[in-house]
């Protein structure tokens, strides 16, 4: 199902622990970078990869919100909405994406380029607002920033 | 105020990230000292109990008094766990020890294991950290290359492996059991305690968790001594931490200071203050979950546990998050109650179940639909949630919350009075 580099990859992520199981986070985080989600079909490879119930997955899979266990689009951006980011200029982010994009929080663009979904503090509270576009961070952003940024993300 | 370098001392060194650099500033000396001079790993645990050394990720606990938990004779491995999960709303700290100086953390995992006599260390990374990760990862590489790690490092017989592990988003996995769960691979509940990790924790074996921060202290205090820590700040709680400034001032930034500082003198001096036209409203000290200040707190507090416990509230994670007078308490604390809620891991049901409770009430309040009764119907749930779930996540809701409606009470009421539908509930609920 995986190209033989990726599944070396993810042999020795395995190697790194004493039993195969320990490896559940990190094997679905690379699966997910190839796979955009973790779609039913990859969630079962990688029961069998790690020697462990389908159901032993989805736990943990439906545990995390930087799993994604439904589809997402092309590209994936997360603001943050705790208190630091919250009174330092994210709520104007929020309003600027949701009406720039024409989604709502956690939904996909109509044409399936952008996933916008909130994120809980991203530990860049000094340099606030931050977000994360495919997980790369910027911060300190102002919205003329973000429309670069959004322009450069084909 | 005592600004303070131990931690950050390397951070605008050119290539401070590499091992080339971090050894021509004298990087490894330690750890190589201690291999060549076959040290008796107790006296290294003696030594970071003697230096008065706290956890850096919230709790505090001494940190050689934690070591000393781990038993000499066993037949299981040991392992040690770094927690770089940093998630408490307002902390960046480890993030920049992660990003800009990987080797200081990678030479105290060598010291801490060789000290507890763990031969397998874990790095838990949330996976938000790319650069970290990366960072990480290429420092581990050339530490093996550079004999640093690996098997019989210098010739004395001591084997050593170093990864780093990822989280992927969960606040909930920075609490040190939970962490383990999660680096097990099945679904990240918090532990009861006991059995405290230190006997059994990762895959049932003996098991030390400590914070990024934590742990970039013990090259220093290896190297320099018990002593020489305990001459650092505040004698109760010495040490030099990296200290996080979110909020409205006029410079958020992180700085490194000596504990024992006037939280006032932070704010005016390297923060800027207040940011321009606005006035100090409150502070949250430590991190969301501990107990907010109100200016005439802040006017006098010192950041030393001491000095925050004497005004009720606690240091955390060194995450100062600063509010002027444009907030609106009742929307702070429903932000804040939004991530509890969103981060309660389920498992314990006052928490699942209070923590979105105290949503929908704050909510209520918030939009002008909130009942008299409402401000005392928080406490009462805080009341059943605090110190009745397995791990601290309820607790770290409950301080922010209860401490807030009790401080900012005329906040509350005054929304609520405002309300149009305000007299009605008085009756209803009457």
């Amino acid at each position: 199902m995986f190209p033989d580099e990726l599944v070396a990859e993810l042999e020795e992520i395995r190697s790194c622990f004493p039993v195969a199981k320990a490896a559940m986070v990190p094997v679905l985080r690379r699966v997910q970078e190839d796979r955009g989600w973790i779609d039913p079909e990859a969630r079962d490879w990688v029961a069998e990869f790690l020697s462990v119930t389908k159901m032993e997955v989805h736990e943990v899979a439906t545990f995390y919100p930087m799993l994604y266990t439904e589809p997402v689009g092309k590209h994936v951006i997360h603001v943050c909405r705790t208190l630091s980011c919250d009174v330092c200029g994210a709520r104007e982010l929020w309003a600027h994406l949701e009406k720039k994009l024409k989604v709502e929080r956690g939904g996909t663009t109509e044409d399936g380029r952008f996933t916008l979904k909130s994120a809980e503090c991203l530990a860049s509270c000094g340099t606030a607002p931050v977000m994360l576009i495919d997980n790369e961070r910027h911060e300190n952003l102002s919205l003329a920033e973000v429309d670069k940024l959004l322009e450069a993300t084909k | 105020m005592k600004a303070s370098t131990v931690i950050s001392g390397r951070f605008d060194t050119k290539n401070s990230q590499s091992i080339e650099t971090y050894r021509k500033d004298g990087g490894y000396e330690t750890w190589s000292t201690v291999l060549d001079e076959k040290r008796d790993p107790d006296s290294l645990i003696d030594e970071v109990k003697a230096s008065g050394l706290r956890g850096r990720g919230g709790a505090g606990f001494s940190t050689g008094m934690k070591w000393s938990f781990v038993p000499k004779q066993t037949d299981k491995p040991k392992y040690l766990c770094v927690n770089g999960d940093e998630s408490e709303p307002g902390t960046f700290k480890d993030r920049q020890i992660l990003e800009f100086d990987p080797h200081q953390l990678l030479e105290g995992v060598a010291l801490t294991c060789y000290a507890v006599q763990a031969h397998t260390a874990y790095i838990y990374l949330r996976c938000e950290f790319k650069l970290g990760i990366a960072t990480v990862k290429a420092a581990i590489k050339e530490a093996y290359e550079a004999g640093m790690f690996g098997k019989d490092i210098h010739g004395s017989g001591f084997d050593l492996d170093v990864s780093v592990t990822i989280g992927a988003g969960a606040y909930i996995c920075g609490e040190e059991t939970s962490l383990l769960n999660s680096i097990e691979g099945v679904r990240p509940y918090p532990r009861n305690k006991p059995p405290f990790p230190a006997v059994e924790g990762l895959f049932g074996c003996p098991t030390v968790i400590n914070n990024v921060e934590t742990i970039a202290n013990i090259p220093h205090i290896i190297k320099n001594g018990a002593e020489w820590h305990t001459k650092l700040g505040c004698p109760e709680d010495p040490g030099s931490r990296l200290w996080g400034i979110s909020g409205h001032v006029a410079k958020p930034r992180w700085v490194e200071l000596e504990t024992g500082y006037k939280l006032q003198d932070l704010i005016d001096g390297p923060c800027g203050g207040i940011r321009k036209g606005h006035t100090l409203k409150a502070i949250i000290p430590g991190g969301s979950s501990s107990k907010v200040l109100l200016p005439d707190q802040v006017a006098r507090v010192t950041m030393d546990t001491p000095g925050i416990r004497a005004e009720g509230s606690s240091l955390g994670s060194a995450a100062i998050i600063v509010l002027d007078d444009s907030v609106c308490m009742v929307d702070a604390v429903l932000n804040l109650m939004k991530f509890y809620a969103h981060e309660s891991c389920g498992q314990c049901t006052p928490c699942r179940e209070g923590t979105p409770w105290v949503v929908q009430v704050l909510q209520r309040i918030h939009s002008g639909k909130g009942r008299t009764v409402d401000m005392d119907l928080l406490l009462d749930i805080a009341h059943n949630m605090e110190g009745r779930t397995v791990c601290a996540l309820a607790d770290g809701a409950c301080w922010p919350l209860t401490s807030i409606v009790k401080k900012f009470r005329h906040e509350f009421e005054a929304k609520i009075v405002a309300a149009p539908s305000a007299t009605s509930s008085k009756v209803a609920s009457a």
